[in-house]
């Protein structure tokens, strides 16, 4: 067919409409007039001729509809003419309207949700040029952490990197000009800037000519947040000098608008050269090869034509060569390349995400059912209009497609009505800011992608509900309908609306499972014993550094500042650990340790990689960890005095065999100086919640001082006063040192942070789950009750028992929703393993789980079956037998 | 009428295609009433021998076809409908012999090629089911 004709006919037809629809009339007129004509000539009086022509011409409006649809063109009218129908229909019964509308707009909402934070997190890098292809470095146990010279060392031996750049957290007092305020930092290599493509929006970047060995670049380059809430959009800020940890750097430019650094939910404040990390971070040695510390990540983009396959054998290869060449400092761990932004959070993060994703989908496909069935049900009701029309020449094609134009305008309306919603709780969680101490964002502004995925998911749901009355439609007798009344017989057999039922209350049990699981994985992170006690001690974090100590005048004013606390009515006891206490923001640094009997101390030899903190003489009391053994830390274990060492339990048996075995024995550091165990504590939790139970060792932090540490001071006072109290304690012994206070709870939210959130969503999509699932329930007893009324009338009368008639009734709904129940289980049960990424001990052999999931879905079908069952059994035979 | 309709076609398919046809649904036949192209071609034939209005064309069908394919007469129309919009016709509005307004319609030139392929593809088929149909057991 010439498409320019067609083209031009359903032009003519859109836009001429009216006319065309005349000018059809009149032809078809026309003719039945030229037909009376011969009539009335071969003897017929007029108005028998006219009859008789229109008999012989057939049913008028039938070819009149089918000349239109082979004109072309006709699409849209039809489409008109149908959503006005639909429309006056779904006005006619508004509560399986507002039903159908509630229950998708719920469901693409959901989906919405979570395709918004799938795309922020996983489809879409970061908001960088050409970040799709811009890899970070991980090192065996998922992290990117390695010393800075080998950082270089790859950056210089790799062949498959364009360039290699790298930064690290640098958490700073900053002054700029009246008070120091806390603010948080990368640490980055000079080629940062240039590594990612990104241009300044004032000013200039740093660059790698700028770096000159240790504290030769004291530059700053500001966030542009940071710059519009610090600095007030000053634009004269280029140039001007301020102070980091009491020393001068000089702010060189900021940076663009989108740029948040690195990582996806983590923002910087500023970027500084790493070379100048010395200045901020005493202690720091930007030679140290052994100091894990330096770089966080690494990351580059890989040279056009290598594959990630290629660029990690590449890396792993430099990594060989380190580990021969430096036997003492480097130990070679496989390493592995993952897209930049999500660092090790990546796989647990994609796994999770996915399985949300796959849940969403779920709660979608088990609303579709739900409206699948109440579409059913409505054509069922409706079987007799639908003879009607049948009988009077409609096509079924035309019938169905009415039908679906009902069912795509309530998924477009529920859907629009979703998406709102979705994009109103994205817009929140964009904003939220969920830890005040920490700079965690989530960028997760929806974007177009995710418009148009939640208006498709929208129509192809529409279509998916749409289709399920085709069958209805396309068995219907109107002979027979019109005859008896609607009436099918209600059979014994499967229908298609028993398998929905199934398949949805099957859904519904999956995600009440998942969600009852990580309920009781988060209960039991909650409760589980971290090896101190959070609840009543406080935090005060504090950098002396920020305020020009140095490390060797830090040990004699922490012990002045924590002697000055424990003076604080209440306080019971003060002891301080250094750097970070254990669980707070993942903090752990781990450290080779040898036996004592070791001399070649290559990594091959390595006993145990345990946590190390270094903490003051009264801090496992403060803290509340328990002392199985021995000693703690005494204020003459200093300089002089031999190294000494307190240990977990997990340490003590996994190197001596038990407790009391470990008791004054001796084992050999790195660096080959041996530490006399002095002290055994409970285990506890060091990095996260859901870490497997990991050695860690305590020394003294006045034998290895610094000038950050937490101290942690132990009360049982109300923890604001105690704040307030200790906040004037520490300005009466020095008025300059920013301290933040916080409970040790309140600290931990970062570490439950994402079981926090994977139960809350969990949560909320099993609560909608297990709403789908009423409604289906209900939706289907109350039908089946409604269409048996007299059934059970006669069976009444006839002397059925109550228990009888509940059993005639909603048998059938109880039987599926036993079947339902039970699928749902099962999978939800193997669901679980993709769980135990995120929550504590996910486990799907938890008897209260199980209980939980079979108490749960009875009491939905108790709550859904309870208004039909008083219907049923209200049924007065008297009545409904004398009604037809 | 319809009975008609059947008749011819149960003469022109046989009975297997026209069992074929009932098979596929009795809506099938509703809405064609006629092999499907066969009434496209006999507009086409009708309209090749001068401009028409509809109710001729339904006249000179029954005319050169001997009265032996009757369809609906509303049928006509969605056909012409058709044949107009894939470019085979075009039609333009004029006064009857009775004197009524009425759209008349013609060939075009696509509509004319369209016709004498379809008259050799019917001519085709007529003579192969005629050989067929005259097949005799020892000609095997």
């Amino acid at each position: 067919m010439n498409l320019l004709t067609w083209f031009r006919s359903v032009a003519e037809k859109l836009f001429h409409g009216s006319q065309v629809a005349e000018e059809m009339e009149s032809e078809l007129h026309a003719h039945i007039a030229h037909r009376a004509d011969d009539l009335e000539r071969s003897g017929l009086s007029r108005q028998e001729a006219e009859r008789r022509a229109r008999i012989e011409f057939g049913g008028y409006q039938r070819y009149r509809e089918e000349s239109y649809e082979a004109m072309g063109g006709r699409f849209f009218q039809t489409l008109l003419m149908d959503a006005r129908f639909a429309f006056r229909v779904l006005r006619k019964s508004p509560g399986f309207t507002a039903a159908a509308i509630t229950t998708l707009a719920l469901a693409i909402g959901a989906n919405a949700v979570v395709f918004g934070i799938m795309n922020a997190m996983i489809l879409r890098p970061l908001n960088v040029p050409e970040s799709e292809n811009l890899y970070g470095t991980e090192y065996g146990d998922d992290s990117g952490w390695q010393a800075y010279p080998n950082y270089v060392e790859l950056r210089n031996r790799n062949k498959s990197f364009e360039d290699l750049a790298s930064f690290t957290f640098a958490f700073v007092g900053l002054d700029t000009g009246n008070n120091p305020s806390r603010a948080t930092g990368f640490a980055t290599s000079g080629n940062y800037f240039d590594v990612l493509r990104v241009q300044p929006y004032l000013g200039r970047f740093y660059h790698a000519v700028d770096e000159h060995g240790p504290d030769s670049a004291p530059y700053l380059v500001l966030t542009y947040d940071y710059w519009h809430s610090h600095f007030h959009d000053d634009r004269g800020v280029v140039g001007r000098m301020v102070e980091i940890n009491r020393h001068p750097f000089t702010i060189v430019g900021v940076a663009p608008p989108g740029f948040h650094g690195t990582l996806l939910f983590v923002g910087p404040d500023f970027m500084m050269p790493v070379v100048n990390s010395g200045q901020v971070s005493p202690g720091f040695d930007l030679k140290d090869r052994a100091n894990y510390g330096g770089v966080f990540e690494a990351f580059g983009h890989l040279k056009p034509g290598v594959t990630l396959a290629q660029a990690i054998a590449d890396m792993n290869s430099v990594s060989a060569y380190m580990a021969k060449t430096y036997p003492k400092e480097f130990v070679h761990k496989s390493s592995s390349l993952s897209l930049q932004g999500l660092t090790s959070f990546r796989r647990p993060a994609v796994a999770f995400v996915a399985g949300l994703m796959v849940l969403a989908g779920l709660i979608l496909l088990a609303a579709c059912a739900n409206l699948g069935s109440l579409f059913a049900a409505h054509a069922a009701d409706r079987s007799r209009e639908v003879a009607l029309r049948l009988s009077l020449g409609s096509s079924r094609a035309r019938i169905l497609r009415q039908m679906l134009t009902e069912a795509v305008m309530i998924a477009l309306v529920g859907g629009a009505a979703g998406l709102a919603m979705g994009v109103v709780l994205l817009r929140r969680l964009s904003e939220w800011n969920p830890f005040p101490t920490a700079p965690v964002h989530f960028p997760v502004t929806p974007d177009a992608k995710v418009y148009v995925v939640a208006l498709l998911l929208a129509l192809v749901s529409g279509f998916l509900f749409g289709i399920v009355p085709l069958r209805q439609v396309m068995r219907a007798n109107p002979y027979e309908i019109v005859k008896t009344g609607s009436s099918a017989r209600l059979g014994r057999r499967i229908t298609v609306r028993d398998a929905l039922l199934v398949v949805q209350i099957a859904l519904c049990a999956v995600l009440v499972t998942s969600s009852l699981v990580a309920v009781r994985g988060l209960m039991r992170s909650l409760y589980c014993n971290p090896g101190f006690d959070a609840r009543h001690t406080m935090l005060v974090s504090m950098s002396l550094a920020a305020d020009g100590y140095n490390i060797d005048r830090a040990p004699a004013m922490q012990k002045r500042l924590m002697e000055a606390l424990e003076e604080i009515p209440g306080v019971e006891r003060v002891g301080l650990v250094n750097d970070f206490a254990p669980l707070l923001y993942g903090s752990g640094a781990r450290e080779n340790v040898f036996l004592n009997e070791a001399t070649d101390l290559r990594q091959a030899n390595v006993a145990l990689s345990p946590y190390r903190y270094n903490v003051s003489p009264g801090y496992f009391e403060a803290a509340g960890t328990s002392l199985l053994a021995g000693r703690g830390m005494a204020w003459n274990d200093d300089k002089s005095a031999p190294l000494v060492a307190v240990v977990n339990q997990e340490f003590a048996t996994k190197i001596f065999g038990s407790v009391t075995n470990a008791m004054g024995r001796f084992y050999k550091l790195q660096n080959g100086t041996r530490a006399r165990i002095v002290g055994v504590v409970e285990d506890g939790k060091y990095n996260s919640i859901t870490e497997a139970q990991q050695p860690a060792m305590f020394f003294s932090s006045v034998q290895f001082p610094s000038t950050g540490a937490y101290v942690a001071v132990r009360s049982h006072r109300d923890p604001q006063e105690l704040a307030a109290a200790i906040r004037s304690k520490v300005s009466e012994v020095d008025a300059g040192l920013p301290v933040d206070i916080d409970t040790w709870n309140n600290l931990l939210g970062v570490v439950l942070f994402p079981s926090r959130v994977a139960t809350m969503a969990l949560g909320v999509l099993g609560m909608m789950g297990a709403m789908l699932s009423i409604t289906g329930i209900f939706g289907m007893a109350a039908y089946s009750v409604s269409r048996r009324m007299r059934e059970l009338g006669i069976r009444v009368a006839l002397g059925a028992k109550r228990s009888e008639v509940l059993r005639t009734a909603l048998g059938r709904a109880v039987k599926l929703l036993a079947i339902g129940s039970a699928v749902g289980l099962f999978f939800g049960l193997l669901a679980t393993k993709v769980l135990a990424f995120i929550v504590y001990q996910a486990t799907p052999r938890d008897p209260l789980v199980l209980a939980g999931v079979v108490l749960a879905m009875a009491l939905l079908g108790l709550v859904a079956t309870w208004i039909p069952a008083q219907r049923a059994l209200s049924v007065d035979p008297m009545i409904l037998l004398r009604e037809d | 009428m319809r009975g008609g309709v059947r008749i011819v076609l149960l003469d022109s398919l046989g009975e297997r295609s026209y069992a074929l046809l009932i098979c596929l649904g009795e809506g099938a036949l509703d809405q064609a009433q006629i092999l499907p192209g066969t009434l496209d071609l006999l507009i086409l034939k009708a309209v090749s021998l001068g401009p028409l209005h509809g109710y001729g064309i339904l006249l000179r069908i029954g005319q050169i076809s001997e009265s032996a394919l009757l369809i609906e007469q509303g049928a006509l129309y969605p056909a012409l409908f058709r044949l107009v919009r894939q470019g085979l016709l075009k039609a333009n509005w004029g006064t009857s012999d009775n004197n009524r307004r009425a759209k008349f319609y013609e060939l075009t030139a696509t509509g004319r090629k369209r016709l004498s392929e379809g008259a050799e593809g019917w001519n085709r088929l007529a003579l192969a089911m005629a050989a067929a149909l005259a097949a005799r057991p020892e000609e095997i």
